[in-house]
Parts: structure tokens; sequence; C-alpha cells
């Protein structure tokens, strides 16, 4: 990969980088992928706010017994709004969206994504809909109140905002389409010479995956979606057991989507990982192949084990037998990946920069969110923690301590390159040090109320849970001393007068050989590859 | 759900001056959205025959109340508008842009009577008070309820793709009009095609789930 024939860098350092042209117009009418990624970028940031302040008042509220700070429906609302907001308008298009946009078409050596206007495009519909189901929120009858999931019948019945939650959520899932089809495109025509399948990096390898079931999962939440509404609006009957419909068909429908949409959220975290770690132990990643190979074997069984969300809504015995058998199935290539990254630090020599921390704490995090999935997928365990704070507990552990932190270990990661600046090493590191303690300690403390029997989506608790409920609530506060000092230490960074090289980590993909931030065009010539990826040469590494 | 007349190559003079024009691409990238296009029905499709395999009686009942005169006309009407659809994208390549015009206008003419067919099909029923959460036919038994929902729900979506498929094919027509789809690229009318026989494809099994089910 490090081969390349002309000297990129020396001529495209004359050329304006791609934030040279000015006014709000340039922006908002930009096809250029890396504004792109960059109005995503602030978007979704300006959303995980939001979504986290959600979070702690919920945990405030369980700080002392009883009603305090608000109302069971208003209680209703929060956790409604916050899983709406964390699923969809951060989690799950994030990585994609921001990175993948931005670092996509760098990495295969390509100028832009093949359509760059359907991708402007899709940033609008994302928009739209973010601002639709946030202002279910003030309009009609009251927030939300059926938590993310939108299960029927209730969410026929409720006299809450609903059709308009519901919706924006359908126009985001196009975007999220949109997203999909152009990077399938974009991989299959637009690799640079050279750059063959099995030479490319896998962070596009995994957002390869990822596009495939964005396209293939998410019609199914699309027709879903627009089901419940019509069901709102029109009482159609597909789901309304008063009518005759089936409300376990609804839930197939959903999960059939939102499982495979775990592996939306995860699959290009994974990628991202699989980038930082080799850069930072300054080593080849192990087990190229058996990376490549396990993203589509998540993407694939990953499509198979919707159901086991539905372990006690009643199925027939044989199909629980057969989803917790292909529930365990999908743990084996999650886990190839945990060993090749271990793998690939056994002899590197292994440098703790910020992006590596929230890299191996990813890889940490991830670990207990999987482990704890296992529980789940074993039936007579799996009944004993439905719908309690276990599996709160996991899936934050999966989708925040999984995809939060390779989100977070990302933008470490690839900040340099997008805005040409630096942020403070050392704030970088007190921050992550606060999210990770405040994550374990708000997270795990989960995992033992759920254990203990917390059930989930009540605003209130029994005496005996007092305890672990202060504690977590104490975890939410360093984690979000954390985060905010995370996020302040970006800003300012931001402002900062030094300029930094084309490769301040010694990375070895395209992207570390074009400027920071990059020029419009990418390359003023197109790279040649010669050799496979993550090909180390010990010289590469600039002065900083 | 359908973005297919969306630009898919750039104008030369916008940020990317130096892009090429990619035929597979273009017509990979279209074929992926009509994939998600299938999906998107699919979910409907499942319930149908869910409800189908617990209802069969019902539905059979309540599907010998349809037209199926005006059912079959809308299939030839869809079947015949396929081909004017293929014959515009010819014409194009043959670089007869009047014939190419005048047969992608036929096609919008053969999709709007289709609308119109349904149109009064519709209002039939809706005569009949047969329309969703209807007093009469909540008075009916279940099968016959989600029967006549699924039939309004899946031949609604349905009737909304042909509509969006009229929409875009008069903003081909005026591309055709003024030379921006001509006879060396013309993927966007070709697309539009593809968009075009998928929502005919659809019908096409619409039409025995509902019509042929009695």
């Amino acid at each position: 990969m490090s081969t390349v024939v002309a000297p990129i860098a020396g001529v495209s350092t004359s050329e304006p980088n791609f934030y040279a042209r000015k006014g709000i117009a340039s922006w908002l009418l930009t096809t250029d992928h890396k504004r792109i990624g960059i109005l995503y970028l602030t978007s979704m940031m300006t959303f995980f706010l939001v979504g986290m302040t959600f979070g702690v008042f919920m945990r405030l509220e369980h700080l002392s017994m009883g009603p305090t700070i608000m109302k069971p429906t208003t209680y209703n609302a929060l956790f409604t709004l916050h899983g709406v907001m964390m699923i969809f308008l951060f989690v799950i298009p994030g990585l994609s969206a921001v990175f993948g946009n931005f670092f996509l078409p760098i990495m295969i050596g390509a100028k832009d994504v093949a359509f760059p206007r359907l991708n402007l495009l899709s940033w609008y519909l994302f928009m739209t809909g973010a601002t639709v189901s946030l202002s279910s929120l003030f309009t009609g009858s009251g927030p939300p109140d059926t938590g993310w999931s939108f299960y029927v019948p209730y969410s026929v019945r409720t006299g809450t905002n609903v059709t308009m939650a519901v919706f924006g959520v359908f126009l985001i899932g196009f975007s999220s389409i949109i997203t999909g089809l152009n990077f399938i495109t974009t991989m299959h025509r637009l690799r640079t010479k050279g750059m063959n399948w099995m030479r490319m990096p896998l962070f596009p390898w995994a957002l390869y995956a990822t596009a495939w079931v964005q396209v293939l999962a998410t019609p199914i939440l699309g027709i879903t979606l627009l089901l419940v509404m019509l069901e709102r609006l029109f009482h159609l009957g597909i789901f309304d057991p008063s009518i005759g419909g089936d409300p376990i068909l609804y839930q197939h429908l959903f999960w059939t989507y939102s499982h495979p949409a775990v592996y939306i959220m995860i699959l290009p975290a994974m990628g991202a990982i699989s980038e930082i770690i080799p850069t930072f132990a300054h080593r080849t990643i192990f087990g190229y192949r058996a990376i490549v190979l396990s993203s589509m074997g998540i993407a694939a069984i990953g499509s198979l084990v919707w159901a086991h969300h539905m372990f006690t809504s009643g199925m027939s015995e044989f199909a629980i037998v057969v989803f917790s058998l292909l529930t365990f199935l999908v743990s084996i290539p999650s886990a190839i990946k945990v060993f090749n990254w271990v793998a690939t630090l056994y002899k590197g020599s292994v440098e703790l920069r910020s992006p590596m921390l929230f890299a191996l704490a990813f890889v940490f995090l991830f670990s207990i969110g999987g482990l704890t999935g296992l529980f789940q997928g074993a039936l007579a365990v799996n009944v004993h923690v439905h719908d309690t704070y276990f599996i709160v507990g996991h899936f934050h552990y999966v989708m925040f301590g999984g995809t939060g932190f390779a989100f977070f270990a990302a933008l470490h990661y690839w900040y340099p390159k997008m805005f040409g600046r630096m942020y403070s090493e050392r704030t970088a590191i007190v921050a992550f040090v606060h999210i990770f303690v405040g994550f374990n300690l708000l997270y795990f403390t989960f995992l033992i109320l759920g254990l203990q029997g917390m059930p989930r989506r009540y605003y209130d608790h029994l005496p005996r849970f007092h305890t672990g409920h202060i504690w977590a609530t104490i975890g939410s506060w360093i984690m979000v001393a954390g985060l905010l000092l995370m996020v302040a230490n970006l800003v300012r960074g931001l402002f900062r007068k030094t300029t930094v090289p084309a490769n301040p980590w010694g990375g070895v993909t395209l992207e570390w050989t074009v400027p920071s931030p990059p020029p419009t065009e990418n390359f003023a010539v197109l790279p040649v590859i010669t050799e496979r990826a993550y090909t180390f040469n010990p010289a590469a590494k600039e002065p900083a | 759900m359908s973005v297919s007349a969306e630009p898919q190559t750039a104008d030369p003079g916008s940020e990317h001056a130096g892009e090429h024009r990619d035929y597979v691409g273009a017509k990979l990238g279209m074929w992926i959205f009509v994939f998600t296009e299938l999906i998107l029905f699919g979910g409907l499709f499942v319930a149908y025959g869910m409800y189908r395999s617990m209802h069969a009686h019902d539905f059979h009942k309540a599907s010998g109340e349809l037209n199926l005169t005006l059912g079959v006309i809308n299939t030839v009407v869809l079947l015949t508008s396929s081909l004017t659809m293929v014959l515009s994208i010819v014409a194009i390549r043959l670089q007869r842009k009047r014939q190419s015009m005048l047969f992608l206008a036929c096609t919008m003419l053969l999709g709007a009577i289709f609308l119109v067919n349904k149109f009064f099909e519709w209002k039939a029923k809706f005569r009949h008070g047969v329309y969703p959460g209807s007093e009469h036919l909540m008075a009916r038994p279940p099968g016959e309820r989600l029967f006549f929902g699924l039939y309004f729900g899946m031949t609604g979506l349905h009737g909304l793709h042909v509509t969006v498929g009229v929409v875009v094919m008069s903003v081909m027509l005026a591309l055709l009009a003024r030379n921006r789809i001509h006879h060396s690229d013309f993927i966007k009318l070709e697309n539009t095609g593809l968009y075009w026989h998928l929502v005919d494809i659809i019908w096409i099994f619409l039409l025995p789930l509902f019509y042929l089910a009695a």
C-alpha cells in the first residue's frame, strides 16, 4: 500500500484544501464527500449531546425513589426519545455516514463517491427525518411514549404523537439506504488501479458489508413503519388485533431490520478499530483475510437471528431453538475479530495514544457486551433476564462501549486528517479515563441490577435496588463529565494555530498520503497500488 | 420511495469537474435500488402470505368481490406501457429523439390510465362501504377485513409508485427535449425504464394474489 507512483504530497500541497471555498451555500449545496462527512459529524454530535442529556435526566430521576424531577409519562417520553435519537440519529448512521463518507473514497483512491448528489440528498433526508421526529416532542398530543421499538398494539392505540416520530425514522431509513447504495457502487466502480478487493483496507471492507445490510434490511423497517402509520391513520388492521391483525408479525418485521441494524452499528466500528490497532501497534494486521470474511459472515448470519428478541413473545419451541442456535453462531465471527486484534498487538510496538486507548477500551467493552449477549442467547437465562436492566446494560456495552467508543476512537484518530489541527493529547486522555470509568460504573451496575430483577423502563424502583441506582447515577456523572471534556477538547483543537503533517501517526493507508486537510480533489494524481494493505515501513513516520 | 430520476452523474463545472460518466456504475446503483423496492413490498407479501394461510376461506370469499375485468384491463395497460418504455429507450439509442419522446409520452399516458382505473375501482369499493376501518367492514370476519386492509395497502403503495413513475417520466421528457438525454448518454432514461418494469412486475404479482384468489 505504501508504494505510490506520483510524489503526491509534493504535488498537491499547492492546491487549496477542501475548506477553501467559503460561505453557507458552499456547504449546504456541496457534493464533496468530505464536506458531507463534516456535515454529518456536526449534526450527529449535536444529536448525541441531546440524547445524552435525556439519559442524564433519566439517571437523575432514579437517584431517589418516587417521582422527583419528573412524572412517569415524562420518563416514558424520555426513554423513547433517548432511544430514537441515539439509535437512529447517532449509532446506526454514525461511523459510516461520518467517517465512511469522509474516508472511503480516499482509502480506495477515488476522488469522490459514485453518486455525489445522492450523497447530499441522503444528508438532507437525514436532517429532515431528524427534524420531523424531534418535532414530535412539541407538536400534536404529547411526545411519543412507546420506546424506540414502537411495539404494536400500544403504538397504534396511544394518543401521543407516534405517527410523526415514526415518519421521521422512515425518512432516516431512506437516507441510510441511499448511503449504502452509494458505498457499494463506489467500491465496485471507483477503486484505483491496483486496489483489488484483497488489497482494500479493512474499514472500506467493513463499510461494504454494512452497506449490504443497510440496503437489504432497511426497506423492511420502511414498510413496517409505513404500516404503523397507515394503521394509526386508516385502521388498516395488519397489526391491530382488534381488527384481526397479529402484533407478533410486527415484532418479526421490526426485528428483521432492527437486529441486522445492530450489525450496521457495529461493523463499521470494527472496521475503524482494524485501522487504528495496526497503526498504533506499528505492525501489519493479523489475519487480514479472516477479518474480511468475518465481516461478511457477521452480515450474513446477523440477518438470520432477529427472533432472539422475541423468545418470550410466543413463538413455537422449534423456532426458538433455531434462533438460539443461530445467535450462538454469530458470536464466532465476532470473536475471530477480537482474537485478530489481540494477535496484532502481540510483538507490536504499541503506542498508547488517545485513539489507541479508545480502541483498546472498545475491544474490552465490546467483549463484555458480546459475552452478556451470549447469556441471552441461552434460552433459560433469557427468560430470567428478559426486560430487565441486564438487557439495558448489555446493549449499552455493545452500542456505546462498542460503537460509541469506536466512534470516539475514529474521531481522535482521523481528527488531524479531517481538520488539519490537533487536539490536546493530555486532555484527551483525561477525558478518556473519565468516560471509561464512568461508563463501567454506570452500565456494569446495570448488569447487576438486572440480575437482581430491576425491570427496565420504570421511572421508579424498589428500595432493594436503591444502592445500585445511586452508583449508576454517580457513574453517569463521571462519564458525562468525561464526554463534555472530550467534546470541549476537540472543539478547542480547531482553533489552535499549529498545523499537522500529512501523516502524524505513521499510518500506511492512503488517507495518510494526502495533505491534512485533503485537497478538494483528494489526489493530484490517482495512486497506483502494488502491495497489500498494512505493509509497514518504519521510515514512513514524519516528525510531528 | 423512489429517487430513480436522481441525476447520477455530476455536471461539468461542478465541484468535481473531472468526473467521468459511469454507465455501469449508474446501472448498478439502480439495480440495488430496485432490490430495496422489492424488499419493501416483500414485507407486505409476507403479511399477505401469513394471513392468507390463516384465513384461506375469508380471502377466497373477499377476493370474489374485486372487479376482475378492471384488474385485467389494468394489467394489459401496464404491460403495454412497459413495451412503450422499452421502445422509447431503443429509439433514443437510434438517435430518433421525436420517436423516443412520443413513446415516453405514451408510457406516461398508460400509467395515467392505470391510475384512473384504479381510482374508479377504489371509489366503487368506498361507495359500498368497503374501506379500512369502515363499519361495514368491521362487521365482517377478520380474514375479510385483513384482505381488504392488505388490498388497499398494497395497491395503494403500488399506485403511489406508479404516480412517482409518471412524475419521473415527465422529468425525463423534459431532459429529452433539451437534449440532456441523447444517444450516447441515456442512462437516466434506462434507469427510469428499470424502475417502471419493477412497478410492472409488482403488479403482475398483485393481480393473482388479489383478483384471482377467488
